[in-house]
């Protein structure tokens, strides 16, 4: 699979991470390289092969619904970038 | 013996005879960290106050002939991507250059209440991805053995003290091989218990189907005492199973007599590096000396372990890495226009270019168009490799192989080629698709004298019996008795 700019450019904006142009050069080509490298796993026909996601047979894990200490608010907040008051502050989301 | 080469079981034995006490030792420890660590760079941070405190404590309570844990005094290094209460814990990334964590992890819990004492955080390849511990935002680690080598990785700065005698024993994580390789060629013990056997509750997520904590120790004597320690179930881990942790202890000198051992000829074909082979053949002609039965298998998907693990490894983590959005916690862009703008300069600022890659990599596999071709397809070549295991085990009790294709490569050597560097965990990466255990420890010495490390894997939780064949091999032999020679121009001389 050869990655092209339109490609690296929808990835990049998908992951929120912005890239300069040396640097869309570079990962082009290191995706390509990595892409062709997966594409190997289509010499195998898995038509009628399960997905596994987890290696280990788990099933859902109840637990009663109890009320339990939850982290303290003065330290949720401890390594916030900004806050005000109770709330973590961002830049403005609503123009 | 100098007392930096001790095992934890020779420590203990000290500490509970009053032969050294617990300040002194870790003293003597942090002493020899200040002394050697500019050299490997093991460590991220060293915790000197807590750490002194806490021994003043245990000392205490020996003095008054009070219960102690039975990790009592004994230093250990933490992997930096395992939350620490009150001390920095970075994922050797710049996002988290300056996060605090509000809690411990599960393991760190129990190792503070069996009395262990933590030194100091370790270092490894930014998010544990990658295999050399170059990719940390912070320094190269160094191979004790050989500086210009890599210690392997992730958790490189781990392995590295523990080898270099800056730590008794160390934790790190595992996703692709990251205890066991860089194991291997520091010339340390290292285990990979089976997915849901240590909770992770607390470690940083990088491959959530993947990763699990890990032990490295001087023997494995030592790796039984420090499993027991942080085996069991967590209730904040849905993952960790509810099942009773067996005594690792009890019975590991049982020795091999009997049992079939699996030899994969996939993991002994092209690409093998012949000082590894060769050690790895006196190891199995050992093992049939023991009494084992050494028996050829074949594990026909193999080849296709790691181009399914870094569509699967890399779509959990650009799930688990979205958290770093400059909100909560972590790193900030300084100045950005909107939120969406904060965002992208954060991560594009706060990242390095191996998590760049990966999250990427990720993205594109799940993406609309692309998930069929590339996650599904893993998931079910995923499940054929697990197959291949269950098939094997059905007539053996665990296999042998080597650990890492090679002894160990050069500092900057794979840098440059990322796929070149996803290769060298192609004999690791299958046992986390599949969930199952795994230990390596060392046997024997390349030509230029580097450590060799032998990997035996077994079924999903028995990590007793894989402890049991290792020892069997450990006792007659001495390479894990040996110790690097630190080669630095300084009068503080290893």
């Amino acid at each position: 699979m050869k990655i092209e700019q339109k490609d690296i450019e929808y990835i990049a904006y998908l992951s929120r991470i912005e890239l300069s142009e040396n640097e869309k050069e570079t990962f082009i080509h290191q995706l390509s390289d990595i892409l062709s490298y997966i594409e190997t796993l289509n010499r195998l026909n898995t038509e009628t092969v399960e997905p596994l996601s987890c290696a280990i047979n788990t099933t859902n894990v109840f637990r009663e619904d109890m009320l339990e200490p939850s982290t303290p608010l003065k330290d949720a907040l401890l390594n916030a970038p900004a806050s005000q008051s109770v709330f973590f502050k961002v830049p403005k989301v609503i123009e | 013996m100098r007392l930096f080469e001790n095992t934890a079981f020779q420590i203990k034995e000290k500490i509970l005879s009053r032969e050294i006490c617990p300040v002194e030792l870790t003293e003597h420890f942090i002493e020899r960290i200040k002394n050697i660590d500019p050299h490997v760079q093991s460590f991220l941070s060293i915790h000197e106050a807590e750490a002194l405190k806490k021994a003043a404590q245990i000392q205490k309570k020996i003095e008054n002939a009070e219960d102690v844990g039975f990790l009592a005094g004994i230093p250990i290094a933490i992997k930096d991507n395992i939350c620490t209460k009150g001390l920095h814990t970075t994922c050797a990334s710049k996002i988290l250059k300056n996060f605090i964590p509000p809690y411990d992890a599960f393991v760190i819990k129990r190792l503070k209440e069996r009395d262990a004492i933590i030194l100091g955080k370790t270092n490894l390849d930014e998010f544990a991805m990658g295999s050399s511990t170059e990719n940390s935002a912070y320094n190269i680690t160094r191979n004790p053995w050989n500086l210009d080598y890599v210690p392997g990785g992730s958790s490189g700065g781990s392995a590295a003290a523990v080898a270099a005698g800056m730590s008794v024993m160390a934790l790190g994580s595992d996703t692709g091989g990251s205890v066991r390789q860089p194991a291997a060629l520091c010339g340390v013990v290292g285990v990979k218990p089976t997915y849901g056997r240590v909770s992770r509750f607390g470690l940083i997520a990088f491959g959530s189907s993947l990763d699990q904590i890990g032990t490295f120790t001087r023997d494995v004597k030592d790796a039984a005492l420090l499993l027991q320690a942080i085996a069991g179930h967590d209730s904040y881990d849905s993952t960790s199973m509810p099942i009773s942790v067996p005594d690792y202890l009890s019975e590991i000198d049982a020795g091999v007599c009997g049992l079939r051992i699996g030899i994969p000829k996939e993991y002994f074909a092209a690409g093998l590096n012949e000082d590894v082979q060769n050690a790895l053949k006196s190891a199995l002609s050992m093992y049939e000396q023991f009494g084992a039965k050494v028996i050829d298998i074949s594990l026909p998907h193999t080849e296709y372990a790691v181009a399914v693990y870094y569509i699967v490894a890399n779509a959990e983590a650009s799930s688990n890495l979205a958290r770093y959005d400059g909100v909560r916690y972590g790193y900030r862009t300084s100045k950005s226009n909107g939120i969406v703008d904060m965002y992208c300069r954060t991560r594009s600022e706060g990242f390095g270019n191996e998590v760049k890659r990966r999250i990427m990599l990720g993205n594109y596999a799940l993406s609309s168009g692309y998930y069929d071709a590339y996650y599904l397809k893993a998931s079910k070549v995923r499940n054929l490799i697990k197959k291949d295991f269950d098939l094997a085990f059905q007539n053996i009790d665990c296999i042998v192989c080597p650990t890492s294709p090679v002894p160990g490569f050069k500092i900057g050597e794979r840098a440059k080629n990322p796929l070149e560097m996803y290769l060298s965990d192609i004999y690791t990466i299958p046992a986390n698709l599949a969930g199952i255990p795994g230990i390596s420890l060392p046997c024997g010495f390349s030509k230029e004298g580097l450590p060799i490390g032998m990997q035996i894997l077994g079924k999903h939780f028995e990590e007793k019996k894989l402890l049991q064949i290792a020892y069997a091999f450990e006792r007659e032999t001495d390479f894990h008795g040996k110790k690097p020679i630190l080669k630095f121009s300084s009068a503080q001389r290893g």
